[in-house]
């Protein structure tokens, strides 16, 4: 008999904002304990909810971005239920009317090969609603410390349907979500910290059933390898149990990244009844086309969008686009490069080689970086119009990355022009040479270093003085390693 | 008359977080059947197509721009926990 | 009046201390002396700041000095119900869960009292979480009425109704989710308003349902309920649900409003329960205003019987969740037989709360429960809809409408021991609440045994200046504010 796994994610966001959702102290990340806090955050009595606008406008911006439709008119619900690291012990959130329903997440599956393009699919969004994050909890040997500076940070809940079947699926709508949320300026997504977060339902089915089966619910997957690996193995799990004819059950794993195993979560509580109610205390949030229009002018392209444009105006190889579409501000470097050089895969070539390998071995953030589109561009030109041969580029490129200098300045100060200007005529000359004095060839070949001097004179002679000797030098080498 | 549904006391109670005594349980269960009893007769009225009435005033978009103000001092935040070490509360080991 | 400084009003009060015939600090002392008299027997507070309270007095003083006095709270002797939060002192909402809660903030209410330049004087009793109509719900003990010791002063505020019967404090904040200021100034003898949900700031007052809490002053004459009023309205960010409008000079306004009114009286609200004392002292009050040129229109409210049922759903449901947040664990009463964590949720709140908070969270929790919703709450605020629906409607055709406060005077403490009977307290109140009306309380006289009786009218939304003068008519034609009980 034949099974497939059915996949629902729940992917908690974090808003990027200063502040928190329903109150102004300073939202953020590695501050000292209990630092960001107000009496609101700690739900001291009397203190109640203000809305934060940021927090409306980067969901509603989510929701332009994947397609959703933005409710005219959403409210807040309180979701009742005790736990030491909510201070209310009520969460704000949206229970039977989100912010933002329907929309879908466009994934890329792996090709057949690295440089071919993968299967594309839509997963479909349930519905992502906004709500306030909790404290944290350090668990020490004989107590809990509870530190409340993430309460009440502003936190969005994609909601998938159930519509992916295998983790590389699951794995490919994480890391298209991510990029989508980060194209918008919605989140940071730094899953180490905590500002993206995903829980799975998993369930097994005989294939053609269109039931869905006993659903286990996954925690704790905190990287996106961890989604891939943690859906992975309780798929695998779950196949195991129905084989040996044991039935599942509906519950809570616990997925440990680090040993790769789960373990199920004895539920403590009675089946959760969380009590929802609107709350009194804020007034619901009405959402005019006005809105929308000015919030979807300030969305950019997606990724996918990015990708197929890139291949069709710029032709570049998949390869290439998808190393560059993947961080905007990448994309956008790469797209400067492209219009100034008017050779846009060179320009990429250089980007996705060259720049992004230096930066790695540097450290250093595309911000940071000193050589510019503009340089890019002018290196290109300097190619592709023969004044510098590709081994000096690259030797001019490195300097270029250290100093922020022009291309063009540093040829001329390193003598590394190749002149005269038409390569292919001292090309010629250095074959003509090559071609006059077979004993010296013969000596070079064999190992005499100096032979080579014996064809730089005939060539510079041709140039009338004005070759380049380094570039002479180069050619000549090149030449003879070719003729083997 | 005893239309009103029994309240399944010790449910409710471990919803709300709250231990009860058998005396108290008792008493409560008696004295909210009464009230519930009352309340009952809100299912004479007829709500066909009225909406419910969540705020006194039907209001929208109350809020306030993302600009971050100071919070309070940890001393001050903790100032009134029943426990706390390096600038956290502590609480019972919690098992997740 | 009285010639005792502690039994003057605001108005009066204001004008000599313009006119130095005394000081704040002199006042104050006064104030003091009095309560420390009078408050074994009353015990209207839950605490007071003897030095704190001075050095606001001296302040004030010296604000009035340099010709910087605020307006007429400048030095004036006010006490909050102990809901209400001021940064440094204690905050229990006469809970044990709270006993040993200090704010580290203001209330809105708190800073703009501060501004106008009032000396906030005591945390005053009330009911545990402003939930009960007797203050017997009080983890501090019950408060007496000073008209009579061995009955209660009403509740939920019956602190803030009977320390400014008593002459403890020249005026007073109270909280009013479902007549808690109304009922006990009713049956202490003093003035109460509820203002208009969204009038005033309910930052810093702790939640008891949310939809329905104000906060409102008590006061010893409608002049200063406006003066009060004035000071604390306003809208505030922090409160999402305040309501941005301008606010009237109250005071003033008492001057330019002379009707004749159209007011209507809900037959409702005369039947059976009305006690004859109470149901005749009212008649003379629309006597009265009939003399005044004022057209009286019986008017029907259909939907006043289901008040205390919409009332006790949605009150309920929205305090269980509210009072969630008392745990044990940032603050407030930790069980020291707690096992684990779970378990000190249990014990915390099970030692923390009284009986009549228990059974209400019981009541919320079980109303909002899976299975349950829709059958109480929701169909609750639908009922909630047709009785503001109600209101609208009479006021389609007058322009106030007068009932009584409470159907019955000050009752003995300890005499009303079944809820039911209790929540009967609220009936005429309440419907202001859930509609999210103003409603005012004025002294309309005395049962034969010498317990005072309150009328109540009630305004349309936001419309505080026509209540206010309607009720500062009467009371300018009868003075029943100058008596005061003998202690």
């Amino acid at each position: 008999m034949n099974y497939e796994a059915v996949i629902g994610l729940e992917v908690h966001v974090q808003v990027k904002t200063r502040s928190k959702m329903f109150t102004r102290v300073a939202a953020g990340y590695g501050h000292e304990p209990n630092t960001l806090t107000d009496p609101v955050v700690l739900a001291l009595p009397g203190t109640l909810p203000l809305m934060n606008k940021a927090a409306l406008d980067a969901i509603i911006k989510a929701g332009l971005l994947l397609g959703c439709e933005i409710a005219p008119v959403c409210k807040w619900d309180r979701k009742n239920y005790f736990y030491p690291d909510s201070p209310k012990n009520y969460q704000i959130s949206q229970y039977d009317q989100p912010i933002c329903l329907c929309g879908t997440v466009e994934i890329e599956l792996p090709g057949p090969a690295r440089n071919v393009m993968g299967e594309h699919k839509t997963i479909p969004l349930t519905r992502i609603h906004l709500e306030e994050d909790v404290g944290k909890l350090n668990h020490g040997a004989t107590d809990s410390l509870v530190d409340y500076n993430r309460a009440g940070t502003p936190l969005m809940e994609i909601v998938s349907e159930p519509a992916m079947h295998t983790a590389e699926e699951a794995y490919a709508y994480l890391t298209s979500l991510r990029a989508t949320m980060i194209y918008g300026g919605i989140s940071d997504c730094d899953m180490e910290k905590g500002q993206l977060r995903c829980d799975a339902n998993i369930s097994i089915r005989h294939v053609g059933e269109t039931k869905l089966g006993v659903k286990v619910e996954l925690k704790n997957l905190n990287s996106i390898s961890f989604v891939r690996d943690g859906i992975s193995h309780e798929i695998k799990r779950q196949l195991a149990v129905v084989e040996r004819g044991g039935t599942l059950v509906q519950e809570t794993r616990d997925y440990d990244g680090q040993t790769g195993t789960s373990q199920s979560l004895r539920s403590k509580e009675m089946a959760h009844d969380y009590r929802y109610f609107p709350d009194p205390d804020l007034m619901p949030v009405q959402v005019d086309e006005a809105w929308k229009q000015r919030l979807r002018a300030e969305c950019p392209e997606l990724p996918f969008d990015k990708q197929r444009r890139f291949l069709e105006q710029y032709q570049l190889p998949y390869t290439l686009t998808s190393v560059l579409v993947w961080d905007r501000t990448l994309a956008d470097y790469f797209e400067e490069a492209a219009k100034l050089s008017g050779k846009p895969q060179a320009a990429g070539n250089w980007i996705a080689n060259d720049l992004l390998r230096e930066l790695g071995a540097a450290h250093h953030a595309l911000a940071d970086s000193k050589v510019r589109p503009a340089h890019v561009a002018a290196l290109v030109q300097l190619v592709d119009s023969g004044a510098v041969l590709t081994n000096a580029a690259k030797e001019i490129f490195v300097e270029m990355f250290a100093t922020g200098e022009q291309p063009d300045a540093i040829a001329d100060r390193k003598g590394l022009k190749a002149a005269p200007t038409d390569v292919g005529e001292l090309e010629q000359w250095c074959c003509d040479a090559i071609a006059a004095n077979a004993k010296a060839v013969d000596e070079f070949k064999a190992g005499k270093e100096s032979a080579i001097n014996a064809f730089k004179g005939p060539v510079m002679k041709a140039a009338k003085g004005k070759a380049n000797p380094k570039v002479i030098d180069e050619t000549l080498r090149r030449l003879l390693a070719a003729q083997g | 008359m005893s239309s009103a549904p029994q309240l399944d006391i010790d449910h409710v109670a471990h919803l709300a977080r709250l231990a009860l005594t058998p005396e108290e349980k008792a008493k409560f269960a008696q004295q909210l059947g009464d009230v519930l009893h009352h309340i009952e007769q809100l299912k004479k009225v007829d709500v066909t197509g009225v909406e419910p009435m969540a705020h006194a005033a039907p209001v929208f978009n109350v809020w306030a721009d993302d600009v971050a103000q100071p919070g309070l001092p940890v001393e001050l935040a903790l100032k009134n926990a029943p426990a706390q070490r390096d600038h956290m509360v502590v609480v019972p080991k919690v098992v997740e | 009046m009285s010639s005792e400084l502690f039994f003057q009003p605001i108005a009066q009060l204001a004008a000599a201390l313009d006119a130095k015939k005394f000081s704040s600090v002199e006042l104050t002392r006064a104030v003091i002396a009095r309560t420390k008299a009078v408050e074994a027997r009353v015990h209207a507070f839950n605490s007071f700041d003897e030095a704190a309270v001075l050095a606001q007095a001296a302040a004030s003083d010296a604000r009035r000095a340099a010709g910087q006095a605020r307006g007429p709270l400048n030095g004036i002797p006010i006490g909050l119900k102990d809901v209400i939060a001021v940064a440094g002192q204690p905050l229990t909402a006469s809970s044990k869960i709270l006993a040993n809660f200090v704010s580290p903030y203001d209330a809105t209410v708190t800073v703009k009292l501060k501004h106008a330049g009032a000396v906030l004087w005591g945390r005053l009793n009330c009911d545990e979480f402003a939930m009960g109509s007797s203050t017997e719900n009080s983890a501090n003990g019950p408060t007496s009425n000073p008209w009579d010791l061995a009955r209660v002063p009403g509740g939920s505020s019956g602190g803030s109704a009977a320390a400014l019967a008593a002459g403890e404090a020249s005026a007073t904040l109270g909280s009013d989710t479902g007549g808690s200021i109304r009922q006990p100034a009713a049956l202490c003898g003093v003035v109460g308003l509820k203002p208009t949900y969204g009038l005033v700031s309910r930052y810093g007052l702790v939640a008891f349902a949310s939809s329905l809490d104000q906060i409102g002053p008590l006061a010893r004459t409608v002049e200063d309920a406006a003066i009060m009023l004035g000071a604390i309205a306003g809208h505030d960010e922090r409160d999402s649900t305040s309501f941005r409008t301008e606010i009237p000079d109250y005071r003033a306004e008492l001057k330019t409003r002379r009707g004749p009114w159209r007011l209507g009286i809900p037959k409702e609200y005369f039947g059976e329960g009305l006690d004859p004392e109470i149901g005749a002292a009212v008649e003379q009050v629309i006597a009265f205003y009939q003399k005044q040129g004022c057209e009286i229109k019986e008017v029907s409210l259909p939907h006043t019987r289901y008040c205390l049922d919409t009332y006790y759903v949605i009150a309920t449901a929205e305090a269980s969740s509210n009072l969630a947040r008392f745990d044990g664990i940032r603050y407030g009463h930790r069980s020291k037989n707690a096992t684990d964590i779970v378990d000190l949720y249990f014990q915390s709140r099970a030692e923390g709360f009284g009986a009549e908070v228990k059974r209400r969270i019981i009541l919320g929790t079980y109303v909002l429960s899976s299975g349950y919703y829709d059958a109480y709450y929701l169909r609750a605020q639908k009922v909630r809809t047709l009785i503001r629906q109600d209101f609208m409607n009479a006021f389609r055709e007058v322009d106030a409408l007068l009932t009584p406060t409470s159907p019955m005077p000050a009752f003995k403490l300890g005499e009303k021991a079944d809820p039911l009977a209790l929540y009967l307290c609220d009936i005429y109140t309440i419907g202001v609440n859930l509609a999210g009306l103003p409603g005012i309380s004025v002294p309309c006289g005395f049962t034969q045994s010498g317990l005072p009786i309150g009328a109540q009218l009630i305004g349309q939304p936001f419309c505080e200046t026509d209540l206010l003068a309607i009720a500062h008519a009467y009371e300018q034609a009868h003075g029943w504010n100058t008596k005061f009980p003998f202690l």
